[in-house]
């Protein structure tokens, strides 16, 4: 009880903070704010660049040549960023945020709100810097006006010790292997050595939900929810049943691969771009970063895509856009990327004295996205607040079946049953690589 | 006019605290128990208590909880009982071990549980210097998912070193409390150090004792920063659970289910704690 009121002053005091920190002007945080007819400052509100460094790189160096109205970089987790534009847009009026840099499915939850401006223009405006066409007709969502311009990018790719390479199977290329390899070599290893060297993000921080959702899942059964428990679906979990015999029993306890790699507790394993770019700029002679394995489906992988949208209520449409301009400038995205470790999205030559890290990092995501089986699927979209639980019930399904070894078949029947009520519940239609819906998405 | 101030004196002096505990606990808690009670769409019901029995993490988190309170607490109540007389028994150099003891009172638990993971992680302090001294050839996993005990001794000894300290100052508070009198004439009767701690000291710290005990309590049940570091996602706990529904599922109302059922928990804990070792009117006046 104590635990929980205590966190929920904790709330009440970051937003006492906050609001406070909005309130004022503040210091500017780019090199702006000289001139009165650069307009009100505004706050630049993001889900995005949560850690104090990531924040630091933010306001120091990527908005650092930045020349327009004082702006606050403000972040916070989703739903406190998502909270406060839908309220700002309830409202009605001027608010403080001026500009928001969410992902496609945060977006997704406020379309029907209504709390985003059409920025067509902006967007034509920058037709020259090759934004992918795919991923401005996503931030569409369906209608005729752009919501969000496409500001970066990241996703997940797998990470191997030089040292395990020895012990792949015999014709597998690592550039380019199927998950059935992936556990021959997982085996061969553990044979081989007597240790269990793959690695699961399963901590509570650990973000295997994704890995389920935008890899495992599509790659075997070709979808996600109508999917969950189709025959491609038993045959997916009993083969990552076996991939667990030969995974670090202690995977239960990482939040990011990184560690583990870098501290030889795993060779091989599957993660976000960000939390694995330690191990890769700390040693990058001692790894390869490659393409995820492909299924019976194809080589599916997660895009995970951040937009920049401007809020009906933003107290300076033009510092936005001057903002906007700003961040899409190839040289603005190699700062992010260097500083941030997240991807461009527009047509960017990468500088030739890039961190060796990085420019593993930088081959790895060409490589998955250029190889041919290649497909790609976004972050699950419109689940708003419903996200937590529906992450937690295909976490769950990970849980129960390969950490406490219940019957496949019967968990599958109980968390799609789950899965089902968040969709009706949420009257959250199918996307991705579940097709369309007219109705909530329904499991098979 | 003089006696109406000193009337109203005291309830004046009781202000502020009255002020806040309800602005920072009776308010929480009343929001804690509506949001417990109230269905996601509105309108009350018992939805989030029934969502919580029937989760998957449910009969694991009551399991772990009391069974870390079981090992915990009466292990820091002889630690924490044993460092206070030895510093009670001002020995020279008593202050430094008081000092020492109480360093980790500093740390807060998340802190806590990183250090013990980089204890007894695969490539940890303890494997090292066990391989380093040849004791064995290959690491020992500790934290492994299907090693219970492994897991449960390093979340044990984490916490202990922890929380020891609290427990620790309120004995040694109420150790000296009591009055060197007793003491004296104990000796005048010749009693050793074992009978004069047993029937001397033992009885008055039990007021003591009792704040411990439910202190120490209280905060078990809400043990799980050192436990997620430690064990992730291998022993939900009760808090822990409160805590995920919350932060990670974003639902508020099975995340205040759980709020309230440790609240249940907490209040019959310490019912229990004040009538077995509560003093009695008889003793009291005495």
């Amino acid at each position: 009880m104590r635990g929980m009121s205590s966190r929920a002053f904790a709330l009440a005091a970051a937003a006492a903070i906050l609001v406070t920190a909005c309130s004022t002007t503040g210091t500017p945080s780019g090199g702006g704010g000289t001139g009165a007819d650069q307009g009100k400052p505004f706050v630049f509100a993001s889900t995005q660049f949560s850690p104090v460094t990531e924040q630091e790189n933010m306001r120091k160096k990527i908005l650092a040549a930045y020349q327009g109205a004082s702006v606050d970089f403000v972040t916070d987790q989703e739903p406190v960023i998502l909270n406060r534009i839908s309220a700002e847009a309830k409202a009605g009026g001027e608010g403080q945020i001026g500009l928001a840099g969410i992902e496609n499915g945060q977006f997704a939850a406020l379309v029907a709100a209504g709390a985003f401006d059409d920025i067509t223009k902006i967007a034509d405006k920058h037709k020259d810097k090759k934004i992918p066409q795919d991923m401005l007709t996503l931030g569409k969502f369906g209608g005729s006006a752009q919501i969000y311009i496409p500001w970066m990018q990241a996703t997940y790719f797998m990470v191997a010790n030089k040292q395990a390479l020895q012990y792949l199977p015999s014709g597998a290329d690592v550039n380019a292997l199927t998950y059935t390899q992936l556990i021959a070599w997982a085996k061969n290893i553990t044979d081989k050595t007597g240790q269990k060297k793959f690695g699961f993000p399963l901590g509570t921080d650990g973000l295997i939900h994704r890995l389920i959702q935008g890899y495992f899942y599509p790659s075997y059964t070709g979808g996600l929810v109508t999917t969950y428990k189709s025959g491609d679906a038993a045959t997916m979990w009993n083969d990552l049943k076996e991939l667990w015999k030969y995974s670090n029993p202690q995977s239960t306890t990482y939040a990011k691969l990184q560690e583990p790699l870098q501290s030889g507790d795993i060779w091989v394993g599957i993660d976000h771009v960000a939390r694995m770019i330690d191990v890769l700029k700390a040693k990058p002679d001692d790894f390869v970063a490659v393409p995820a394995p492909a299924g019976a489906k194809g080589r599916y992988y997660m895009s995970v895509v951040i937009g920049l949208g401007i809020p009906k209520a933003s107290p300076n449409k033009a510092g936005a856009e001057a903002l906007i301009d700003h961040l899409l400038k190839p040289e603005t995205q190699i700062i992010t990327l260097r500083e941030n470790s997240f991807f461009p999205v527009v047509d960017v030559k990468m500088p030739s004295d890039l961190n060796k890290g990085l420019q593993l990092e930088a081959d790895a995501v060409a490589k998955q996205a250029n190889s041919k089986d290649a497909k790609v699927v976004p972050l699950p979209v419109g689940l708003g607040a419903k996200g937590g639980e529906f992450n937690k019930a295909i976490t769950d399904t990970f849980v129960r079946i390969l950490v406490k070894n219940e019957s496949v078949q019967t968990v599958l029947d109980e968390q799609a049953a789950i899965i089902q009520k968040i969709m009706t519940d949420g009257n959250i239609k199918c996307w991705g690589p579940d097709g369309a819906s007219s109705g909530p998405c329904q499991v098979k | 006019m003089r006696a109406r101030t000193e009337q109203f004196l005291p309830f004046a002096l009781l202000l502020p605290s009255i002020g806040f505990l309800g602005l920072l606990i009776v308010i929480p808690m009343v929001q804690a128990l509506l949001l417990a009670v109230m269905a996601e769409g509105g309108g009350f019901s018992l939805e989030n208590f029934q969502r919580m029995f029937a989760d998957v993490n449910f009969s694991d988190a009551w399991r772990n909880t009391l069974l870390l309170l079981i090992l915990i607490v009466p292990l820091q109540i002889v630690l924490a009982l044993c460092m206070a007389l030895l510093i009670n028994s001002r020995f020279r150099g008593h202050g430094f071990f008081l000092y020492v003891y109480a360093i980790p009172l500093a740390i807060s638990d998340l802190a806590a549980g990183i250090l013990w993971l980089a204890v007894f992680t695969e490539r940890g302090y303890l494997n090292s210097t066990l391989q380093n001294a040849g004791v064995i050839s290959q690491p020992i996993l500790f934290l492994s998912f299907d090693n219970l005990g492994g897991i449960l001794t390093a979340i044990v000894i984490a916490e202990s070193w922890r929380a020891t300290a609290i427990v620790l100052i309120i004995l040694i508070a109420g150790l000296q409390l009591i009055p060197r009198d007793f003491f004296e004439a104990a000796d005048l009767f010749g009693a050793n150090r074992l009978r004069r701690t047993v029937h001397v000291v033992l009885p008055l710290l039990r007021p003591s004792l009792q704040s411990a005990l439910i202190i120490r309590t209280i905060f078990a049940f809400q043990t799980f920063a050192v436990v997620f570091a430690l064990a992730g996602r291998n022993m939900p706990v009760l808090a822990g659970e409160a805590y995920t529904w919350y932060a990670t599922n974003r639902n508020e109302h099975v995340a205040a289910a759980y709020a309230v059922l440790l609240l249940g928990l907490t209040i019959v804990a310490t019912v229990v704690y004040l009538r077995v070792l509560g003093l009695r009117e008889a003793e009291v006046q005495r």
